[in-house]
């Protein structure tokens, strides 16, 4: 017992903590309307404390089989809890400003958040499962909360209906799965799998697997709600959406793909290139149409995650280390990006189109050079950090041979370069208009936060070493 | 040899001074002296490359290693030899003429003006020092930074339209080039240059990383027909954009060819020179027609350039041709040395160009040829200079102008006498259309009240046009310490060039 405890204690504490918060905001919520904010991020800080004084790169089960506490999960885990925390930061003032700032924005964030923990160590198909639905359930409410407004509510419904078949097509494929193999953990599937002969129930269960992950990650062709929802949420949940969930997918995928039917490679690879390709294409190209910033934010989104699955594709330690590292990558730029748009919003105004970022250079010199940075960071422009995670996932491409999905990846790279310039033409080339006023409401906090993760994204992509390393080492275990 | 990181040095400090610019707002007379002193300061550091410089060897001199990457074997690493010794002494030397020509035409956010331009030298140098590929990547990649937004910021009317183009255009070529090294990586676990020239590689391999190169190079060079971002950008950017932009961003296309492509898949350069050849050609000679055809100088300039640049990419890819033909070396050394004089040579002359029509920019606002007439009435000082370097450009010998043309035509001879004589032709055409525009421009008489007004050189632009001069001139009549630097690497590059690499 005293051992179960100490694996599972960040998610004990997190649960513990978000309920009471839950249950302590409505005695203080008038009196000291910060507290519940204050708290929830000294408990995510305390609980990223937790994991790290307790890190190792032994992996370790629970719940029999049912849980495992390894390297990667550590990992995962405390991007996801070091995103959450910027993201609080970042989108309290954006809420208040709107009267949508509520305990509740962050005890949701907090229970999403376990469950995309639990869904970092899931090592039965149940407890992934548990794990998906506490994270989506918890997303639905967020976006519904700014309840008077049409959009959000039209977002919330989506996101609600097709995140719900999607996991009905995932049920299905496990369930499939479970009949072949007979089992729901994973390191017995993995076995099972890789004596038996493939069957078509297999296969099936696999293509009904691959769905329902692919609707979760927001990969083409399963990509519609995720514009709309963007778009739709209040910058300030679309900023959560946007990054540690992402992140969840990739344990998803990591855990069921590879640690549960690494051995149908053959079967799921081609699969994925032409999810992969379909996402490079839709992401990139369709982007070029957009004008409103959180829509094009999206299909950037889109042809990430395109680039996430070409590190599974790859099919080697190295490229499921590369495309951790590029998920954690994405989370940081995507952070950063939907930040300066928090940053420059008002009450009353969204600052969500690229005509609303004409002449930033010139109003807002910082802001500007923040979100340059950001932007040609996801372009893959070095000496900035998202040229590394390109250049990791490209490299493990061409590795096993497969150098023409590669030139394909870096020419949909060069279309996507231009609609990050289109932004960056906005800010640095064009005048502003005469109406527009120096800068949103950014807090102290917030522009501290920004210069942060501009910082941090020039630092690492001069000094990237530690984290590559870091990655791979805890993809060898 | 010092164990003082000379290169390091020389890449860092002009970032560094770069960064420290950036923070001078509101305080442009400070940031403009700052500039000049640290690209001065630079510009004789980089000296220390000369005379510390060992001409006998073609071994990588000054060299620093440390690991960078070590997760995938990617390394800081540097070193030159005497191809790249002479570009890094150019960049340093353009840089101190660029930033302090701009010092009375830029008045809108100079500390970012004169940040981008420090930074870009750091980048630059980086560019031909690097030995590491991912290392040479990520500069060659970064230096799209801050010339993007010098173009989009500073630039003329089609500004927005004209840096869109040129990021888009050397992006697309580049990243066939990143592929190309992550192939070559996944063969032999290694991103050192020194040991991409040592590998072997099947013939297939070869032709399609040729072709990835070549893509890359030739859109930075800019080769015919992915040469149309060049008039574009050189128009629309302010003029010490131009004169890097001309004088040493074009000249990497070219040193790419000599650190990659020849020595490092030298069959299927072999196999595909007439391409190569090809496409100089019409570079020299058809462009020499557009060229004609221009009203705007700066597009005069800017496609007499791409002529330019075909002789540098047709001297190095003559070799193939003059040892298939003669069997002997001096010629293939000869049209190499031809084109690395050229390159050299073309960087003094079109930074001359673009400074002098900078000048009489900032005084009529117009680059239109028929907006002139007569300036040697107003100008006369200005008049001689430009008459130099137009002479230069036209390739008279006695120019630096002439040695380069005269080495690449005189191998050219060697290989093909058809090609000579095409090549040749650029003689009759490069005086024509420089010529014919100094006519409209200089001479004639006054032809209108604004050229009427038009001061002559004041202190500042007279010391820059004539250290351009002596430049120019000093090459054209003595080349040989240029030559003797170059000598040996270039030899050592014609043997690796002929060394097949197939396993």
């Amino acid at each position: 017992m005293d051992m179960m405890l100490h694996i599972l204690a960040p998610e004990l504490l997190l649960l513990a903590s978000s309920m009471a918060l839950l249950v302590g905001d409505t005695f203080w919520e008038k009196r000291y309307p910060a507290l519940t904010f204050q708290l929830a991020l000294v408990s995510l800080v305390m609980i990223v404390g937790v994991i790290l004084a307790t890190f190792s790169t032994e992996s370790v089960q629970l719940f029999n089989g049912g849980f495992i506490r390894d390297g990667v999960a550590d990992v995962l885990k405390v991007s996801m809890l070091l995103m959450t925390v910027v993201v609080f930061v970042f989108a309290r003032d954006y809420l208040l400003v709107r009267g949508i700032e509520r305990g509740e924005y962050y005890v949701m964030g907090m229970i999403s958040l376990l469950g995309m923990m639990v869904l970092a160590s899931a090592y039965d198909m149940v407890s992934l499962f548990m794990g998906l639905e506490i994270m989506s359930l918890a997303l639905y409410a967020m976006i519904a909360m700014h309840k008077n407004s049409s959009t959000a509510v039209e977002a919330a419904i989506k996101y609600f209906v097709l995140g719900a078949m999607a996991t009905g097509l995932l049920l299905y494929g496990m369930s499939l799965i479970y009949g072949v193999v007979g089992s729901l953990r994973l390191d017995q599937i993995y076995q099972a799998v890789s004596i038996a002969e493939p069957t078509l129930v297999l296969s099936m269960g696999l293509v009904f697997v691959i769905v329902g992950l692919s609707f979760k990650f927001g990969i083409a062709p399963f990509h519609m709600w995720v514009p709309d929802v963007y778009h739709g949420s209040p910058t300030g949940i679309t900023i959560f959406l946007a990054a540690a969930p992402k992140i969840a997918a990739f344990a998803l995928m990591f855990r069921l793909l590879i640690e549960g039917l690494e051995s149908t490679i053959v079967e799921w690879q081609s699969l994925l290139i032409i999810l992969a390709v379909v996402s490079l294409l839709v992401g990139n190209i369709v982007a070029i149409a957009q004008t409103n910033l959180k829509r094009i934010l999206a299909y950037s989104a889109i042809s990430h995650m395109g680039f996430v699955l070409m590190g599974f594709i790859a099919g080697n330690i190295d490229g499921y280390a590369a495309a951790m590292f590029y998920v954690v990558i994405y989370g940081l730029m995507s952070i950063g990006a939907f930040g300066v748009i928090l940053a420059l919003s008002r009450h009353g105004f969204e600052a969500d189109n690229i005509a609303d970022l004409a002449g930033l250079g010139r109003r807002n010199p910082l802001m500007a050079l923040i979100m340059l940075v950001l932007l040609l960071s996801m372009a893959g422009v070095p000496p900035l950090v998202g040229f590394y995670a390109k250049l990791v996932i490209l490299t493990q491409l061409v590795e096993v041979g497969m150098v023409s999905l590669a030139v394909f990846a870096v020419v949909m790279s060069i279309i996507g370069a231009f609609y990050y310039l289109r932004v960056i033409k906005a800010m640095y080339f064009d005048e502003p208009a005469a109406d527009m006023m120096d800068a949103g409401f950014a807090t102290v906090s917030l522009r501290y936060g920004l210069m942060m993760v501009g910082a941090l994204v020039l630092v690492l992509g001069i000094l990237p070493n530690g984290m590559l390393s870091l990655f791979a080492q805890v993809m060898m275990y | 040899m010092t164990s003082f990181p000379l290169l390091s040095a020389l890449i860092w400090l002009p970032i560094l001074s770069g960064v420290l610019v950036l923070m001078m707002k509101n305080r442009p007379a400070m940031a403009k002296q700052f500039s000049l002193w640290s690209s001065i300061a630079v510009f004789i550091l980089s000296l220390g490359l000369y005379t510390g410089f060992d001409t006998t060897t073609a071994q990588m001199q000054f060299v620093e290693q440390a690991n960078w990457i070590p997760a995938f074997n990617i390394q800081y690493f540097l070193g030159i030899d005497g191809l790249s010794m002479p570009l890094i002494i150019l960049t340093t030397f353009t840089t101190v003429l660029a930033v302090w020509s701009a010092f009375e035409c830029i008045e809108d956010r100079v500390e970012q003006y004169m940040a981008a331009f420090l930074m870009m030298n750091g980048i630059m140098v980086a560019v031909f020092a690097a030995l590491d590929a991912i290392l040479f990547y990520v500069f060659w990649e970064a230096l799209l930074i801050p010339m993007f937004l010098v173009i989009g910021q500073w630039g003329g009317p089609k500004r927005v339209y004209a840096t869109i183009k040129f990021f888009l255009y050397t992006f697309f070529g580049s990243v066939f080039m990143l592929v190309a090294f992550l192939y070559m990586y996944s063969q032999i676990g290694s991103f050192s240059l020194l040991d991409f020239q040592a590998m072997p590689l099947s013939f297939v391999a070869q032709f399609w990383i040729f072709l990835a190169f070549l893509i890359a190079f030739a859109v930075k060079i800019p080769m015919f027909p992915v040469h149309t971002w060049l008039p574009d950008a050189h128009v629309e950017a302010p003029t010490a954009g131009s004169v890097v932009l001309a004088a040493i961003m074009l000249k990497m296309g070219g040193y790419g060819f000599v650190r990659f492509s020849l020595p490092m898949t030298p069959d299927a350069a072999n196999y595909l020179d007439w391409l190569v050849i090809g496409l100089s050609l019409i570079a020299i000679v058809y462009i020499a027609f557009v060229a004609l055809a221009q009203t705007d100088m700066k597009k005069l300039i800017a496609y007499s350039s791409i002529a330019h640049m075909g002789f540098v990419t047709l001297g190095m890819f003559l070799l193939y041709g003059i040892l298939r033909n003669t069997g002997e070396m001096q010629g293939a050394i000869l049209g190499l040395e031809g084109a690395m004089i050229q390159m050299i040579s073309h960087g003094l002359i079109s930074a001359a160009m673009f400074l002098a029509i900078g000048v009489m920019y900032d005084r009529l606002h117009t680059r239109e040829i028929s907006a002139y007439g007569g300036v040697v009435n107003t100008m006369p000082v200005f008049a001689v200079f430009m008459l130099i370097f137009a002479m230069a450009n036209a390739g008279l010998p006695g120019t630096s102008g002439f040695v380069g043309e005269f080495m690449v035509i005189l191998a050219a001879f060697k290989a093909n006498f058809w090609i000579a004589l095409a090549a040749a032709t650029t003689l009759i055409f490069g005086a024509a259309y420089t010529l014919w525009m100094i006519k409209r421009v200089i001479f004639g008489d006054v032809s209108n009240h604004h050229v009427a007004e038009m001061k002559d050189l004041s202190r500042r632009e007279f010391m820059i046009m004539l250290i351009l001069a002596i430049g120019i001139i000093g090459l054209g009549f003595y080349p040989a310490p240029v030559m003797d630097v170059m000598h040996a690497s270039v030899e050592h590059l014609v043997q690796q060039a002929m060394t097949s690499k197939l396993p």
